[in-house]
């Protein structure tokens, strides 16, 4: 496993109108790993991903991908050279069918996207089933498969995941960690999750985020074992 | 009999004269929910640079496809220099497209004159055709013709096409489309030239049909065109088919049975409408301005 940074984050800030969301956040992925990204509701998780595709682009700091500065560039330019987005609503396009959604996120139509398009069905068969249903009229977890299936479609050399587990019945949440179990076998991963059992199933790293500010670093071992931790910045324990 | 249906194939060329008018707004109001009130103006451009290119040029199609050409570049300025700062502002887009409408009828003056001018027709389109005591118009048939391709294409690409699915998913999602590497901004200027190109060209092809063409004609025919879109439901190209169908047909009947009426029937149609499915006739969901 190479030790390279494939992503970077500077000192970031991010506001949101007036709100100053991101301070200084610090952040690094290793290619080939799973990054936690952990803290309690409001501590700035999902706008770091926002940060890192581009919606909410930072105003402070740099954003570093490859080893190239992305932080001024669109949301289009960011996905094309290669981050993968599965936001926390799911971003399913309701009327569109599930062939569409796959369709439509299909940056290329060659053998290499067919292959993975295959792939994607073969982790979510219930996809293939539903392949005509409107994405609007699909349960909870099979929008959360069609949202990752859809990011997972092209090459991703990064994949953003914000909470897969919200709301999903246990027995759904398991399907979901064994898709991104396979996955991880491909592309890096950054993974926003409350479920801690999720994240234990899954993580390789963490960081955990506090008020906009990323307080701790570390393994997941290590975060499993510390119980203060856990209880002082989870709520768990 | 003959009556009822000389008066029918009349109502379905009006209609389609109206979902000519009505499908660029379609697109840039209905389905990018933009207040373009401007879309008038671009109607009237349509119709006075069909008939100047025509009348120049010797030659009717050319006519048409320069009036689309017009409608194109036209298109391009309103988004850009009008549209584009109002993004997801319905009270400025109001104001905006309101105030350019007027801009773009006070310009035909200038450049056109202020009086009315003829719209000719073509002569193989001109006259009649009788089949035992129904009466067909060629341009009618014409205008029947050209809409109905019309909205074969609008509904294939729409429904079919990646292009298709691009517009209908940024519509109801902007950000996520972006986040799957699609530039949706370059795809609504795209959307909003071709709304407008189809203005341009429901007006080349209305110009020759009321024989007369005049400034203010801009301000008369959008408005029909934003009823025929509430009426056929947001983004709905088959709603918009029905619906100027539908109000075709009740002019062109009370017209004829209760002229009265025929100034406020399309009107008690949208007002019926409103009331009975506020979605309108078919409607997109999903949409959202996110």
């Amino acid at each position: 496993m190479s030790q390279q940074p494939l992503l970077n984050l500077e000192k970031v800030n991010t506001h949101i109108d007036q709100f100053h969301i991101l301070q200084n956040v610090n952040f690094t992925v290793k290619k080939g790993e799973l990054t936690l990204l952990l803290g309690r509701n409001g501590a700035g998780k999902t706008t770091t991903l926002r940060t890192i595709i581009g919606l909410n682009p930072p105003t402070k700091g740099r954003v570093m991908f490859n080893g190239e500065d992305i932080s001024a560039i669109p949301p289009y330019k960011i996905a094309k050279k290669g981050i993968g987005y599965v936001p926390e609503d799911q971003g399913i396009f309701y009327d569109l069918t599930v062939g569409e959604n796959m369709r439509v996120a299909m940056m290329k139509e060659d053998d290499a996207t067919q292959k993975r398009l295959e792939s994607s069905l073969e982790l979510f068969p219930d996809l293939k089933k539903f392949w005509k249903k409107p994405g609007g009229q699909l349960s909870g977890g099979q929008k959360q498969m069609l949202s990752i299936a859809r990011a997972f479609v092209n090459e991703t050399d990064l994949l953003l995941i914000d909470e897969p587990s919200k709301g999903l019945a246990p027995v759904i949440v398991e399907k979901v960690i064994e898709a991104i179990e396979k996955i991880k076998e491909h592309t890096t991963v950054v993974l926003v999750e409350q479920n801690f059992y999720m994240a234990k199933r899954l993580g390789d790293r963490f960081y955990i985020l506090d008020d906009g500010l990323s307080v701790h670093e570390g393994y997941m071992n290590e975060l499993d074992e510390n119980e203060e931790l856990k209880r002082k910045y989870l709520g768990i324990g | 009999m003959e009556l009822f249906i000389n008066l029918a194939i009349n109502g379905v060329a009006m209609g389609m004269l109206i979902f000519l008018i009505a499908s660029g707004l379609t697109l840039i109001f209905g389905l990018m929910s933009v207040l373009n009130f401007a879309h008038g103006g671009l109607f009237a451009w349509g119709a006075y640079s069909g008939v100047f290119f025509y009348v120049l040029l010797d030659n009717f199609w050319l006519g048409i496809l320069l009036a689309i050409v017009t409608g194109i570049l036209l298109g391009w300025i309103t988004e850009f220099l009008i549209v584009r700062p109002v993004y997801g502002n319905h009270i400025r887009q109001i104001l905006i497209t309101l105030g350019f409408m007027l801009v773009l009828t006070e310009m035909l003056k200038v450049v056109f004159g202020p009086n009315i001018i003829n719209a000719p027709t073509p002569e193989y389109l001109q006259g009649s055709w009788m089949i035992g005591d129904i009466t067909i118009i060629k341009y009618r048939a014409f205008i029947i013709a050209v809409g109905l391709i019309l909205f074969i294409v609008m509904y294939s690409v729409l429904r079919y096409s990646k292009v298709g699915l691009v517009v209908r998913a940024g519509v109801m999602n902007k950000e996520m489309i972006q986040a799957l590497g699609v530039n949706i901004k370059k795809v609504f200027v795209i959307v909003f030239m071709v709304g407008s190109a189809l203005a341009a060209l429901g007006g080349a092809l209305f110009a020759p049909s009321s024989g007369a063409i005049y400034a203010e004609m801009g301000m008369e025919f959008g408005i029909f065109a934003f009823i025929v879109v509430i009426i056929g439901g947001m983004g709905s190209i088959p709603g918009s088919l029905l619906a100027a169908l539908l109000v075709g047909m009740a002019n062109t009947f009370t017209a004829y049975y209760v002229p009265i009426l025929s100034m406020v029937v399309t009107m008690l149609i949208m007002l019926v409408v409103l009331i009975f499915r506020p979605q309108g006739l078919f409607n997109v969901s999903g949409v959202s301005n996110k």
